[in-house]
């Protein structure tokens, strides 16, 4: 039997590596799924809501939206 | 009823620091065992003249916490100076070691003082700038009040805690020799329960929030908190020689410990110095500027490309050595790669100014934070090209590592934190505005011609010392003998101590400009709503 460290270190650079590298491609390909944009530049403006205070309710916070 | 488990738990621990005091094998643990002793009899008086007293009001959702924010800040500024200081005082030791005093020596030397530096800027200053941001951002991007209540308080307090018995242990000698984890056992059992519960308290803090979507620079200071722990975890993990005392065994050893440590160090470099001080940087500089992130989408693709690849960039710290080569470049390769997202994160900064690009000619607060990400360009590019192996067997060793540290550390790290306490002091003391522009003008200028003399000057011994340690005569000897390059470096010793000098004197000066922004400032006129931009 070979030994673990081989065993890691082959599993690590083969499909270890491919998990890890399609997980990135499809967050890229998530981010900038149609549509994505008008709700990004929503999120983007969340800084300028509530510099004082908390919001009340989750829908004020919708109310008072940037824009 | 809680007040009575505190008071029964502060007691146990008076108990046991006094028996450990008393059964210490060495000084530094008996001192420390003391310091806790009399930390919590302090608690426990403190508490037990709150117990059974009259509960105040239900505190109200309808406010933010902000007194963990005003102490986090002021501990920011204080720690910071604190750790300036010292890092000239250590600058100026390297140029003259007279000042490595006869009478103090086992306390004030080099040697103990060094990590003390370190872990005064990295630790103190960073970690408290950090942990402000945390608590002020996650409260204004989720619009909730800070969950936890009382652990709040904790976190602050127990983090100073923490720093106070780190520092004074490295002046007693304690510690367990990995560069930026020196505390001992006991100290990073600590650590690790505060940041437990820091960790607590952002989680619940997002857990209630009330905007739908997670702002992205709550997932920087996220990723911040839940690396640092695991890194902290894994790379602390020793046996005690005996419980009372301060000294424990690795349980790696070898190769394995190296790789361990550096995957530590560099990761704390990519998630404490870096990803946290994106997330600062995500929500002060579009506060700023007051225009939103450049690019939100590019938000989200430089945090996931970061998170992928900085844990795999270690190995840059151990080329040439017993890392079995494909473990070396792949560090490299790793780090070569890392230089794109890091310059998605610049670009997405700097370009969020892109069409008030003139509020740069008023507003220092806002140079100083675009300065801020110049720097980390700089650095981020630096360190790729220092990864690659032959341009390492020249750097290693050297000033060159020093000039890439303090380029990223004073100028990415430091002008960032300047421009948070800039932003911060009036907002959370209600002032109009600051106590002086033209102080932080002189801050601004200070700072960065002391950046630039420290870094030059440590570019250019760094590659004269690498280059006169390689030199070869027709024989096949070396030419120069170590003591040659010190003598060569003693000019540019001096240079960086200066650049120093003129950093800490700009520190110093935006602490009186706080101290004033508080004292004289003109309050604030009564909160408006909150008005949105454009
Ligand atoms: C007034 C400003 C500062 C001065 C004069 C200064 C000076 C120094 C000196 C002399 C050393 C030892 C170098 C050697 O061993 O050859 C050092 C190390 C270090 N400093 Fe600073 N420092 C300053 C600020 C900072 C800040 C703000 C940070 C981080 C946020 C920082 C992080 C470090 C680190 C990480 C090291 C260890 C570098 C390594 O081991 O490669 N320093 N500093
Ligand atoms: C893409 C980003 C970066 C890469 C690839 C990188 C790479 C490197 C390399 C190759 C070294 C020298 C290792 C050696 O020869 O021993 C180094 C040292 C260091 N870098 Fe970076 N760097 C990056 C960004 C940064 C930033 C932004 C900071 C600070 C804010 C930083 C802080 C440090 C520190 C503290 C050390 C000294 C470690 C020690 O030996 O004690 N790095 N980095």
């Amino acid at each position: 039997m070979e030994d673990t460290y081989t065993i890691m270190r082959v599993f690590a650079g083969s499909w270890g590596l491919l998990f890890m590298f399609t997980v990135f491609i499809i967050v890229i390909l998530f981010v900038l799924r149609p549509g994505s944009g008008r709700l990004y530049k929503d999120t983007a403006n969340i800084p300028f809501r509530h510099d004082d205070k908390p919001a009340r309710s989750p829908a004020a916070s919708q109310k008072t939206e940037a824009r | 009823m809680l007040d009575y488990v505190k008071l029964l738990i502060l007691g146990l621990v008076v108990i046991s620091a006094a028996i450990a005091a008393n059964y210490a094998r060495d000084v530094g643990y008996m001192v420390h065992a003391i310091i806790v002793m009399i930390t919590a009899a302090g608690l426990f008086l403190w508490q037990l003249r709150r117990t059974d007293e009259p509960v105040p009001a239900a505190v109200l959702q309808t406010e933010y916490m902000d007194g963990p924010v005003r102490w986090g800040a002021i501990l920011t500024a204080f720690w910071g100076v604190v750790g300036f200081l010292v890092g000239t005082f250590i600058a100026f030791q390297l140029a003259y070691p007279q000042l490595n005093f006869e009478w103090a020596q086992g306390y004030l030397n080099f040697g103990r003082l060094r990590p003390l530096h370190t872990s005064a800027v990295i630790f103190a200053f960073a970690g408290n700038a950090l942990i402000t941001a945390s608590f002020y951002i996650v409260q204004r991007t989720t619009a909730a009040r800070l969950w936890g209540g009382g652990l709040v308080w904790f976190v602050l307090w127990g983090y100073q805690f923490f720093i106070v018995l780190a520092a004074t242990g490295y002046l007693m000698g304690i510690t367990q020799g990995l560069e930026y984890a020196e505390p001992e056992w006991y100290v990073d059992i600590w650590l690790t329960i505060v940041w437990v519960a820091f960790l607590a308290v952002f989680m619940g803090t997002l857990i209630k929030r009330k905007e739908p979507h997670i702002y992205v620079a709550n997932w920087f200071l996220l990723s911040f908190i839940v690396t640092v722990a695991m890194l902290h975890v894994i790379n602390n993990m020793s046996v005690p020689v005996s419980i009372f005392g301060s000294r424990s065994v690795q349980v790696m050893a070898g190769v394995q410990s190296a790789m361990t440590q550096w995957w530590y160090g560099h990761n704390a470099v990519g998630f404490l110095l870096t990803a946290g001080f994106l997330g600062m940087m995500y929500y002060f500089i579009p506060k700023q500027a007051e225009r939103p992130v450049y690019s939100y989408k590019l938000s989200i693709i430089h945090f996931w490309a970061l998170i992928f690849l900085y844990i795999w960039a270690g190995p840059h710290h151990l080329h040439y050595t017993a890392l079995p080569d494909w473990a070396q470049t792949l560090g490299m390769v790793f780090s070569v790669v890392l230089w794109m997202p890091s310059w998605g994160g610049m670009i997405n900064g700097l370009m969020t100014l892109s069409g008030a690009w003139d509020k740069l000619r008023t507003d220092p607060v806002l140079r100083m934070m675009v300065t801020s990400v110049a720097f980390y360009g700089m650095s981020t590019f630096e360190g790729p090209m220092m990864s690659i192996r032959s341009v390492n067997s020249l750097s290693h060793y050297t000033d060159w590592t020093i000039g890439h540290v303090h380029s990223g550390a004073l100028g990415w790290n430091g002008m960032i934190t300047f421009g948070m306490l800039y932003y911060l002091f009036p907002k959370l003391w209600s002032r109009e505005r600051l106590y002086s522009l033209r102080l932080v003008s002189w801050h601004y200028w200070l700072a960065t011609i002391g950046i630039v003399l420290y870094a030059a000057s440590m570019w250019v011994t760094g590659i004269m010392e690498g280059l006169m340690w390689r030199e070869v005569d027709a024989q096949g000897f070396l030419v120069n003998s170590f003591a040659d390059t010190v003598a060569a470096k003693f000019p540019m010793y001096v240079v960086r101590g200066l650049g120093g000098l003129m950093f800490l004197a700009g520190g110093l000066i935006m602490a009186y400009n706080l101290w004033m922004t508080v004292r004289k400032g003109v309050a604030a006129a009564p909160a408006r709503a909150a008005a949105p931009a454009e």
